[in-house]
């Protein structure tokens, strides 16, 4: 694809956004769903920068999110109305100045999140940097809990559902285009030899910690989009909601998808936003098919969501670890004999 | 002629462990020398104190002058100095042109924000490192590869590529580790050339570990010989096979006359 | 100073049960060089089988609370983990053992979270109240300080394991070939070492631990629930990095750290300014700077990758 039409496509496709955003009517339900899967798509596309391209193993990601969702909030519910009083924050031009504001500042502060903790954290391998990751989403999470100016643990309220279609997809489209553009030039070949072998990429002149680096704090950026467009989309936050458990759900998406597959990963990121709804619906469909209603037990354990998510992770480990679409350009790292333990017990 | 690697007195420990010990060494511009010694001797060490993946202990490595100890491995590829690994570390997810390709990385000029903006000069210049990587491989006859994983590569051809990469970084001083482990004979002889032929297409400079007596006698200007990290000869080829020294580290002290 | 005492004293009771707990992840990590994720929920699961066992015996036995009772009810939940932890290897990690070290991280992430919703769907969200398997007084009762029977049991109990786990390491076949095979698994199986076998009894052993540490947390914390093993695994996991993974004595160490650490910010929280609700973070930020400044932990040894 040629440099300068995609760009265009990107316009297109965000024009595209904005039409269906404004002229498409939604029902409440399905709304809901499809801004879930938008902003599960560029959480799963951010993180497969790290985890997937640069072969990161970042279980953190919910933090990001986290700083991106609550600062964002904070400014429009606290300080929006405190600074122009007289402004109407509910719709038209100021509202939407001061949304897109909030997002990029909230954006921001979770990329310098990313840079600190980022540049220390780099240094790790493998499992001792999942740990370290998980450890810091953790401390942000803890920090948030224990802060009451924004509602710490009693909840934080927002005041204005700014997000929309537009905005969802839009950043998505733009998130895609930077993952992608990025990765698929010259200088993206280097976030793949980090991935592949650390010690060759550096003998070929690629800084890998300068990748690391920038690999964590533009997936950090991006996730804080996602972030701000969360708390403005439920309205609700909380800081459970932001815990290692919702990182791993990203990491699932990615995992499933193929780590180094962006379209993988997009898939993977529908598929697991509508799973939810699709096991909700497998015992009504059971019913009309069947005449008889689902086995109690079943019922429930279909309604237990983490647990489907857990045999779907270790049936997946078990089977194709390489993802659903990871077959197609084998990330090595996951199949190839150099990174098997050097501890490696003799079957 | 000023030397263009230069390694003076340099000590490496490894906690308790003296891998390398006052190790002297200087490579000029266009040399093909040699570094040999029985298993252990500390070879691959002096490959890594030079690129930097570890810091010697003490002493001093000058590249064209300028200290490069404490440097980064990939400033100081940028530097110059390219490297081959003992047991191949190719970008095994790559193709045979995405690895040769990652070693442009370094010489972008148009960087980050370029890729994502994807100007004119983005693409001018993605063109130019396109055809620079054609090229490279067409040298080596590798181009009718160049679209294939590279893990599907016979291990001849993956050393080959290794050897492509580091060349691809435009290096001075182009350090290859056993490069004909795991080869035949007639594949040896090819090596030979090879490794001849890139040292006088690239005027670079050559050094070479390895095993196979006949490779590196057959084409160093000059051998250096290490045993438990000290260098205990130097010299030609001939100078050096016949040095007793070398022949009691290699096959153990001269049984005692009965 | 009269403080110092009594958080002291609370601090190695805490750090006793994450000491055990992170025995088990230190043995496994120096079998098979890989972290465990779910062996905090085996621990949930130890006091879970407690809790089932004990409810069985005094609705069928009438038992009233007694050593006999306390030790019958460990005991069957010592054993129930060391199956459980013997099935998951077997089942989950044992296919995956010459892949990558992220593919079976990640099952192990897979596994922790069955526990956790598999437990909330078989015993229910909880909480549920572990019921007094011995009487709890105060042995020692002086103006400084108290100490409780619940907290002697807690220590005594983790003695008489420390010093059965060292015997087993130390003195017996499988300790032995414990050992070979944390330094050397090709040259272990060569000395003729069932690896199988090996690593099957280590991970039965670090769980029944790790059900032993369930039990002796729902005597000092009754109130139960499925999820109860995320906190402790980590911080637990936390004091095997700080005493140096693979470190069976560092693993002990570590968590009697950590314990006392935890404990000691929460008791002088004011002179700290920093609220108790940050105790959780402590763990985290022992974490962070292990990690960055001696990732190899008090007793360990780096390790580094050959080039």
């Amino acid at each position: 694809m040629k440099g300068g039409s995609q760009k265009t496509y990107l316009a297109i496709a965000v024009a595209i956004s904005f039409a269906i955003s404004y002229w498409v009517p939604m029902d409440q339900y399905v709304r809901e769903i499809v801004l879930t899967i938008g902003i599960n798509i560029i959480l799963a596309v951010s993180l497969n920068l790290v985890n997937g391209y640069t072969g990161q193993f970042s279980l953190g990601h919910a933090g990001f999110m986290a700083i991106g969702a609550y600062f964002s909030a904070a400014i429009t519910t606290f300080w929006a109305p405190r600074w122009f009083p007289s402004v109407d924050l509910g719709s038209g031009v100021a509202a939407t100045s001061i949304f897109f504001g909030a997002l990029l500042a909230g954006a921001l502060l979770a990329a310098v999140a990313g840079l600190i903790i980022g540049i220390p954290s780099l240094r790790l391998r493998g499992d001792y940097l999942a740990i370290a990751t998980l450890g810091f989403g953790e401390i942000i999470r803890v920090i948030i809990q224990n802060t009451d100016a924004i509602g710490g643990s009693r909840g934080f309220t927002v005041t204005n559902g700014y997000t929309n279609f537009f905005w969802t997809y839009g950043f998505a489209c733009l998130t895609v285009y930077v993952v992608a553009n990025l990765v698929n030039s010259a200088y993206g070949r280097g976030f793949l030899a980090v991935r592949d072998d650390e010690v060759a990429a550096e003998a070929v002149g690629v800084n890998t910690t300068k990748y690391k680096v920038i690999a964590f704090v533009l997936a950090a950026f991006f996730a804080g989009i996602a972030g701000g467009l969360y708390s403005h989309f439920k309205q609700y936050l909380h800081p459970d909601g932001f815990s290692f458990l919702k990182s791993i759900e990203i990491v699932v998406m990615v995992i499933l998808g193929g780590m180094g597959s962006t379209a993988g990963v997009i898939a993977a990121a529908i598929f697991l936003s509508l799973l939810p709804e699709i096991l909700r619906f497998i015992p009504q469909f059971y019913e009309k098919a069947f005449g008889i209603p689902l086995p109690q037990l079943l019922d429930e354990l279909l309604k237990n969501r983490m647990l489907i998510y857990s045999i779907l992770l270790i049936a997946l480990m078990l089977t194709r670890p390489q993802g659903i679409f990871g077959g197609l350009r084998r990330p090595a790292f996951l199949t190839s004999k150099k990174n098997k333990p050097a501890h490696a017990i003799p079957s | 002629m000023p030397s263009l690697l230069e390694l003076r007195d340099c000590t490496m420990q490894f906690g308790g462990l003296t891998a390398l010990s006052n190790l002297s060494l200087q490579i000029g511009p266009n040399e093909l020398v040699g570094l040999i010694g029985p298993n252990g001797a500390g070879k691959t060490t002096v490959f890594n104190i030079i690129t930097g993946i570890y810091e010697p202990t003490s002493g001093a490595i000058d590249l064209a002058g300028k200290s490069i100890i404490g440097r980064k491995a990939s400033a100081i590829a940028a530097r110059g100095i390219a490297r081959t690994f003992q047991n191949i570390r190719l970008f095994s997810s790559l193709t045979v042109y995405d690895n040769v390709r990652a070693a442009f990385t370094m010489r972008l000029k148009h960087g980050i924000t370029h890729a994502l903006w994807r100007g004119k000069p983005f693409r001018k210049e993605e063109a130019e490192i396109n055809d620079q990587v054609y090229d490279i491989l067409k040298i080596f006859r590798l181009e009718n590869l160049r679209k294939t994983f590279c893990k599907s590569l016979s291990y001849g051809d993956q050393r080959r590529l290794e050897i492509v990469r580091a060349l691809a970084t435009q290096p001075k001083l182009l350090l290859l580790d056993e490069p004909a482990a795991g080869m035949n004979p007639r594949e040896k002889e090819q090596l030979m050339e090879l490794i001849q032929f890139v040292k006088e297409k690239f005027t670079i400079a050559v050094l070479l570990v390895e095993h196979d007596m006949r490779v590196v006698m057959g084409i160093c200007g000059r051998v250096a010989v290490l045993d438990y990290g000290v260098k205990i000869a130097e010299g030609t080829p001939a100078e050096v096979q016949k040095n007793p020294k070398v022949i009691e580290a290699y096959l153990g002290e001269e049984p005692a006359k009965t | 100073m009269n403080q110092l005492t009594q958080q002291l004293i609370n601090g190695l009771s805490l750090g006793s049960i994450y000491a055990l707990i992170a025995l088990g992840y230190t043995m496994v990590y120096g079998v098979l060089r890989f972290i465990n994720f779910a062996h905090g929920d085996v621990f949930m699961v130890g006091a879970y089988a407690g809790f089932y066992a004990a409810r069985w015996m005094t609705g069928k036995f009438h038992t009233e609370p007694s050593i006999l009772f306390a030790v019958t009810v460990l005991t069957i939940s010592m054993v129930v983990c060391a199956i459980l932890g013997i099935v998951i290897e077997r089942l989950a990690y044992a296919p995956l053992r010459n892949q990558p070290r992220l593919t079976v991280l990640i099952t192990a992430i897979g596994v922790s979270l069955f526990l956790e919703y598999g437990g909330q769907q078989l015993f229910g969200a909880g909480p549920d109240n572990f019921p007094q398997l011995l009487p709890n007084y105060a042995v020692l009762n002086t103006a400084a300080f108290t100490i409780t029977t619940n907290q002697l049991i807690v220590l005594s109990v983790t003695v008489a394991l420390l010093i059965g786990l060292t015997f087993v390491v130390l003195k017996t076949k499988i300790g032995t070939a414990m050992r070979a095979l944390s330094f050397n698994p090709t040259a272990a199986s060569l000395m003729g070492i069932n690896n199988n076998v090996v690593i099957s009894f280590t991970f039965g052993l670090g769980s029944a631990l790790a059900a032993a540490a369930g039990i002796l947390w729902a005597v000092n914390y009754p109130s139960i629930n499925p999820l109860m093993g995320l906190l402790p695994g980590v911080k637990a996991f936390v004091a095997a990095v700080l005493g140096g993974i693979g470190n069976i004595p560092g693993a002990a160490l570590g968590g009697l750290i950590l314990g006392v650490t935890e404990t000691l910010v929460v008791g002088y929280s004011d002179k700290l300014h920093i609220p108790p609700s940050y105790r959780d973070a402590v763990a985290f930020v022992v974490l962070i700077a292990i990690l960055l400044f001696k990732p190899s932990g008090l007793l360990g040894k780096a390790g580094s990758e050959k080039v």
